[in-house]
């Protein structure tokens, strides 16, 4: 997204993640609550990172297997999975990742440009980079990640 | 919402109400069953708007208000007769009455010519009387036109020509004051009537800090003594004895009674009350209509008399019998209702599973609670729930459209305007019910002289009823026109490739081609029914509501449409099924019959379809575990349980499952609202394990199958 550059020096909260070996981050006011990992209700004719649906307090949850969102092989869900619920636009959606590592501050300008190596799948996520105490962490937005456009590279 | 917006919008909604009431009177009077009240309940009705249009300076509503007022002042004085012209002219200017209000508030146009060609017509009525009064003449070019009108109420024993005394007894609720009325401006009037002293009772005065700042806690008491009869004293409080208790008694005998002996507080000029009241800022009304549509156009003499039943009641209490909710906290409402009951399912579960004693104490009290969460749910549907009313009251407005031009004469019959439905239900239904209405006044009944000649009377009927049938609402419309004529719909039928030439049809098969898609018996396309909207998407609405809908006709003796709708759409009566391990729900509706298939009954048809003997004929089975990608392959229909369903194009499908588990209600969720539509799925719903199940949709579901595998056996829905 653009706040990347628009908003300069305001420091900014990020939850971290892993998928794999691999860390990731999503901006902290889009994330609604975390929560564990429970069978989800199967959805029929539904792209596979799809993973059906849950109840979260009454409201019918969508949940997200990250994972094979990116293209990494699917999560085998567990009880040891987390779900962080996020908010897309005006849908809310789990997203199952392996483990919450961590919540970082940081400002803008420190996140890094996606390199040109990565595909331009996996850019159209992971918009950017961050070094942290020699760990790569990818900065995940949001938007794109129920949309169907993306949904044939997938 | 400014606050003149609000009061702007209370105006219309109003109007709604008012408008509704005069299409009632008007109705009433053109049978010839309206009694002196209903009169003036229509001309109060118009009254009311043009007092009301003319505070908003809405002068071509005025306008028009005005002469109609003036043409039912002379019906109410008995110089005008009701003749059926009379009346067809009423109903006209009510319907260009309720087009204005409309126009006024949404700025449709509304023709010029047509309100001057309309204020004609009723003028040539009032011109045809010599003596029309003087008074009505008055006032039209005041913005603000509240002329005193005559009440014809019953004469509660004043004498006109002699003084009279009169207690009057005034205890506002909070609602006067709201809608902008004062009452320091009413006992001036009354002041002006003659001798009067006026005290207030404060005795309500709660301490300030139990004190409502837009409450109204303060009683008046006036002592009158006038020449004025006590129809002028009533019509004083005409804009305010809604929201009011008032009490006007005679009282003839004795001096002026002493003030009580609860010190009541000596006012002699009113006017600090006026200041306080000016703080009382007029609150936003909340701009919902949920207010059922009776309003409280109670008369005058009603209210006083129902004020005198219940004496010194304390004005904490007085308030209208209606209240004016949002909506928004209705479904509010009902969303946490729905969480109640899904809760409460999950904690029987859960008890269940813990293995205590169906005697022991919790379970009794889960049983208590269960009754109550019930209760209170059928509860909360009823404040959604509306009668059927103002959506049959549109209906006689286009029936007299229609009549005018065909050139028919028609006539509506509602039966069972009070039934009520939920709100969401009965706005979906204008659609289709209105082109049913059209279809039957178009293409059922008859002109007037095929009608003599068949030996029926020239005056068609069209009949629309509303009931109550085992949890559902059924909606009839019928007519007692020719019928459907069954050799010309096989004729287009086969015309229009929707049968083969040859089929064998029965009469109720052919009555149902008239919900095929692409389906139109109209000879010419008229304006009318001709919109390139046939009955399949009245039948596909009707549906979409989880209705159902039917034909029955007989020839030359009409057709009835008649459907079947769920009271509610916040929950469904579904059958609960696994499906390789899936839990889902089936709508009960759509489910003709369940049974386990012998060896025998099962045919495998080409190379991956079977079909199974059902009633003499075939219907194809769906394996729904496949058909949803739950298993790869399909189950053994022998041993596996199938469902019978109907779909919208009354095509049966068998549709296999593993097991049934349970036939419950249950609350539906919405899909859509936090990831998208899925074909084949309703919705879904929370069960009492706490996990979502999937609600099937029957025809989407079916329709998406034919699809797939592309089989020639059911072209007949494409």
């Amino acid at each position: 997204m653009k706040e990347a550059n628009t908003v300069a020096d305001a420091p900014r909260e990020f939850i971290a993640f892993r998928i794999g070996v691999q860390e990731f981050c999503i901006d902290i006011m889009s994330v609604r609550e975390i929560r564990g990992w429970t069978p989800a209700t199967a959805l029929p004719h539904a792209p596979p990172y799809v993973r059906g649906v849950i109840n979260l307090r009454g409201s019918v949850l969508p949940i997200v297997d990250l994972a094979e969102r990116l293209g990494f092989p699917p999560t085998d869900a567990s009880a040891r999975q987390v779900i962080i619920v996020v908010q897309v636009g005006a849908q809310i959606v789990g997203l199952l990742v392996d483990a919450v590592s961590d919540i970082l501050t940081l400002t803008t300008e420190t996140i890094q440009p996606t390199p040109e190596v990565a595909s331009a799948f996996v850019r159209s996520f992971v918009r950017g980079m961050l070094a942290i105490d020699g760990r790569m962490i990818g900065v995940i937005e949001l938007d794109s990640i129920m949309s169907t456009e993306t949904e044939a590279a997938a | 919402m400014d606050t003149m917006a609000a009061i702007r919008e209370t105006f219309f909604q109003e109007c709604e109400e008012q408008l509704g009431e005069l299409e009632v009177g008007l109705n009433a009077m053109e049978e010839g069953v309206a009694d002196s009240e209903t009169v003036n309940a229509v001309f109060r009705a118009v009254h009311s708007i043009k007092g009301g249009a003319g505070a908003f300076k809405l002068d071509r509503l005025v306008r028009f208000a005005h002469t109609f007022e003036t043409t039912l002042d002379l019906i109410r004085s008995d110089q005008l007769a009701t003749s059926p012209a009379v009346m067809r002219t009423m109903l006209r200017s009510a319907d260009l009455l309720a087009d204005l209000v409309k126009s006024a508030r949404s700025g449709d146009a509304v023709e010029e010519a047509r309100v001057e060609a309309q204020i004609a017509e009723l003028k040539a009525l009032t011109e045809n009387v010599k003596e029309a009064p003087a008074e009505t003449g008055a006032g039209e070019a005041e913005g603000l036109d509240f002329q005193p009108v005559l009440l014809a109420l019953d004469d509660l024993g004043a004498s006109e020509s002699q003084t009279a005394r009169y207690a009057i007894k005034l205890i506002p609720a909070p609602d006067l004051y709201r809608k902008g009325n004062e009452t320091v401006r009413l006992l001036r009037e009354l002041s002006r009537m003659g001798e009067f002293r006026v005290e207030c009772d404060a005795r309500h005065v709660p301490t300030l800090d139990a004190l409502d700042p837009e409450g109204a806690y303060l009683a008046w008491r006036v002592q009158l003594t006038t020449a004025e009869d006590e129809a002028s004293i009533h019509e004083l409080f005409e804009f305010v004895v809604d929201d009011c208790e008032l009490e006007i008694v005679v009282d003839r005998a004795g001096p002026i009674a002493a003030p009580e002996a609860s010190a009541p507080v000596e006012l002699a000029p009113p006017t600090p009350v006026a200041v306080a009241n000016d703080v009382v800022a007029p609150a936003d009304v909340a701009p919902a209509d949920v207010a059922p549509a009776e309003a409280p156009v109670a008369t005058a003499a009603g209210e006083a008399e129902r004020a005198k039943a219940e004496p010194g009641k304390p004005e904490a209490t007085a308030t209208a019998a209606t209240i004016r909710v949002d909506l928004e906290r209705v479904d509010r409402l009902i969303n946490l209702v729905g969480e109640l009951v899904i809760n409460q399912a999950m904690l029987s579960q859960r008890v269940l599973e813990a293995g205590l004693a169906r005697s022991s104490s919790v379970a009794a009290g889960l049983g208590a609670l269960e009754q109550l969460t019930r209760e209170i749910q059928e509860g909360v549907m009823a404040i959604r729930a509306q009668p059927v009313k103002p959506l049959f009251q549109r209906m006689s407005r286009i029936v007299r459209e229609l009549t005018d031009a065909t050139g028919k004469i028609v006539r509506l019959r509602t039966e069972g305007e009070a039934t009520e439905v939920d709100r969401t239900v009965i706005e979906r239904l204008a659609d289709p019910l209105t082109h049913m209405i059209r279809n039957a006044v178009d293409h059922g009944v008859e002109r007037p002289e095929v009608r003599e000649a068949a030996g029926k009377p020239a005056q068609g009927e069209v009949k629309l009823s509303a009931a109550h049938r085992s949890g559902r609402i059924v909606i009839e419309v019928s007519d007692d026109g020719a019928g459907i004529d069954r050799e010309r719909v096989r004729e287009i039928a086969i015309k229009k490739e929707l049968i083969a030439p040859d089929a064998q049809l029965s009469e109720s098969e052919i009555d149902n081609l008239l919900f095929m898609p692409g389906f139109s018996t109209a000879q010419t396309v008229s304006s009318i029914s001709g919109r390139g909207v046939g009955m399949d998407v009245v039948k596909r609405s009707i549906q979409a509501l989880g209705g159902r809908i039917t034909i029955s006709s007989r020839p030359g003796k009409g057709s009835t449409f008649s459907m079947s709708l769920p009271l509610t759409l916040a929950v469904l009566d579904g059958m609960v099924v696994k499906v390789a391990d899936q839990t889902l729900v089936v709508p009960l509706t759509a489910i003709v019959e369940t049974l386990r298939p012998k060896r025998g009954e099962v045919h495998a048809l080409g190379v991956n379809a079977r079909v199974i003997s059902d009633r003499g004929g075939f219907a194809p089975l769906i394996d729904v575990g496949q058909e949803l990608g739950y298993r790869r392959d399909a189950a053994d229909p022998v041993g596996s349980v199938v469902l019978v369903v109907e779909t919208e194009v009354s095509t049966r499908c068998a549709l296999v499952v593993d097991a049934i588990h349970d036939q419950r209600q249950v609350v539906i969720k919405s899909l859509e609202a936090n990831y998208r539509q899925v074909p084949g799925i309703a919705a879904a719903t929370i069960l009492g394990d706490g996990r979502v199940a999937l609600i099937l949709d029957i025809d989407t579901f079916v329709a998406r199958t034919n699809r797939s595998a592309q089989e020639p056996l059911l072209a007949a829905t494409g």
